[in-house]
């Protein structure tokens, strides 16, 4: 056989001869082929399928009835509605209403109940919401300029839109206003950190929605929006510890409760709803970003 | 028997909690599409707090909100559940959030989300095949 | 009485609103549903006389899960549009509709 790398140029030359090399191929019988065997075709794959079908459909069916059966049942013994005869309706609520103005005083004893009696439940429920965020930004993280702008060029630009544009200059304001206002009042009035920290959150997110997605992330950068959620957080752990420390050790604490009904009263409650509300907020508003874009 | 069915007829309420509890429990077992799965997971958590909130109302007392310095408990209903509730949809946007993340992970990777084909996808995978 | 009545009517709002979720065919109307049962539910705390939860409800439920889940419903490319949708899009992006599309559309109507 002729070297491959001179072949071209013997070519080209007229110094190959084809018909001596077709000869020599034909002498030589040709192998036979190894059998193809397919270890996963398609009529095994239909017929597990079906199998396990049935067997899921029954079992999720069984199951569902069942907890359905023993769920009715429960509810068949429990006490009746609007009873306030019923066991759940005891000391505990007593003490939580009538002291609870004297001891917290929050005027909204709901307010007062998440946020002093059992504070710790909320400080773990704002640890699960910055887990959350924690976890989308590792899913969800997509950094790097190129990548972020493929994503972003599918959305339409409703900064063309000359009725949105003008409506959203008036009322993001407006929004991020009434947000605040019913974070700041969660001790006098319905409302509290959670709704005022989404509110001020969906006036962030129409901004984001209408500029586009690199203004926003110039306005609003991913740094601001971390420390904001480490300094909430941390003065909360912070704030409560001493609470906690003066309480249970009986020493007097410099943080008084105030006169009720008014804004800067409750103790520590308006300061804690204050940054609940920063860590709900930017929690949203992080989960918006990162499912449009994949970079805050 | 027919004192528990009129007790059930009376928590009328807590019988629509357990349904849609029943509901959202049959969405999570029966759909093969992955977002669906997701909403049936809300789903059954609103039927969670409605079945927690119902066991603080108290009829003819109102909103757990001291007004005019009347604090007797005889005025307001139990602000326990409520306090319970409050915590519950929070988290249950937590896990919304995430669960919607790990979707879009998958449809990423897989670009299906049919439960039937994921399963054959990666069953096949794990045995070395080349779906 | 009367409240009795609204508070039914709401409760079987409830659970048609998620029957219906459950038996939608596409993805999308499952979300549009699912918004509705987020309002519904709002009200139904506020019969229950409890304010602080119908606001969190309403801005969390109504408000952020529903926008998460159309997020994903983009990232999953499972939005589906009509035509006027459509059209409404490409004047928005500055792309004028082709000859071609114009007389798709003329010859629809």
């Amino acid at each position: 056989m002729p070297n491959e790398k001179n072949l071209l140029r013997r070519w080209l030359n007229g110094q190959v001869d084809w018909s001596a090399m077709l000869e020599q191929q034909q002498t030589e019988p040709p192998k036979a082929a190894a059998p193809y065997e397919p270890h996963w075709d398609a009529a095994d794959a239909r017929r597990a399928v079906r199998r396990g079908q049935w067997a899921y459909t029954t079992l999720a069916v069984a199951s569902c009835l069942l907890l359905a059966l023993f769920l009715l049942l429960t509810v068949a013994n429990l006490p009746p509605y609007g009873s306030d005869s019923a066991p759940t309706v005891n000391e505990v609520a007593q003490r939580y209403v009538e002291k609870g103005t004297e001891e917290t005083g929050a005027v909204n004893t709901v307010a007062g109940l998440i946020l002093d009696y059992r504070a710790f439940d909320t400080l773990g429920e704002s640890f699960v919401l910055f887990t959350a965020m924690c976890a989308v930004t590792m899913l969800m993280n997509a950094p790097g300029r190129r990548r972020v702008r493929k994503l972003d060029q599918d959305i339409v630009d409703y900064y063309q839109d000359p009725i949105i544009r003008t409506v959203c200059k008036m009322v993001i304001p407006i929004i991020l206003l009434f947000g605040i206002y019913i974070l700041l009042n969660g001790h006098l009035s319905p409302g509290g950190g959670f709704s005022g920290g989404a509110i001020m959150a969906s006036a962030l997110i129409i901004y984001a929605l209408v500029w586009g997605g690199e203004r926003a992330a110039k306005a609003i950068p991913a740094k601001t929006v971390r420390i904001i959620v480490l300094c909430a957080l941390g003065f909360y752990a912070c704030s409560k510890t001493y609470s906690f420390f003066t309480g249970s050790n009986h020493l007097p604490s410099i943080i008084s409760t105030g006169t009720p009904g008014r804004i800067l009263s409750a103790g520590l409650i308006l300061p804690l709803n204050v940054s609940v509300g920063f860590v709900v907020c930017c929690t949203m508003y992080s989960f918006y970003m990162y499912f449009r874009r994949g970079d805050v | 028997m027919n004192g528990m069915f009129s007790h059930l007829i009376e928590n009328y309420q807590a019988c629509v909690a357990v349904v849609l509890f029943a509901i959202g429990m049959c969405m999570l077992l029966f759909d093969k599409n992955l977002l669906k799965k997701v909403i049936g997971l809300d789903i059954m958590d609103s039927g969670t707090f409605l079945l927690l909130a119902d066991r603080g109302y108290i009829t003819g007392r109102s909103v757990p909100i001291i007004s005019d310095g009347v604090t007797d408990m005889a005025h307001y209903i139990n602000p326990l559940p409520a306090g319970l509730v409050l915590t519950g949809i929070v988290v249950s946007v937590s896990v919304s959030a995430l669960m919607l993340g790990l979707t879009i992970r998958i449809y990423n990777k897989y670009h299906t989300l049919n439960m039937d084909a994921l399963y054959l996808i990666m069953s096949n995978r794990r045995k070395g095949g080349r779906i | 009485m009367i409240m009795t009545i609204f508070r039914l009517i709401l409760l079987v709002g409830l659970i048609v609103c998620a029957a219906a979720t459950a038996l939608a065919k596409k993805p999308m109307q499952a979300v549009i549903i699912y918004m509705a049962f987020s309002v519904i539910m709002s009200v139904v705390w506020i019969m229950l006389e409890s304010p602080d939860l119908a606001i969190t409800e309403a801005a969390v439920g109504a408000g952020i899960t529903s926008l998460l889940l159309f997020l994903t419903l983009r990232r999953l490319n499972l939005i589906d549009q009509d035509e006027a949708h459509r059209r409404h899009e490409e004047i928005l992006k500055k792309k004028a509709p082709t000859a071609e599309q114009k007389e798709e559309a003329d010859h629809a109507q």
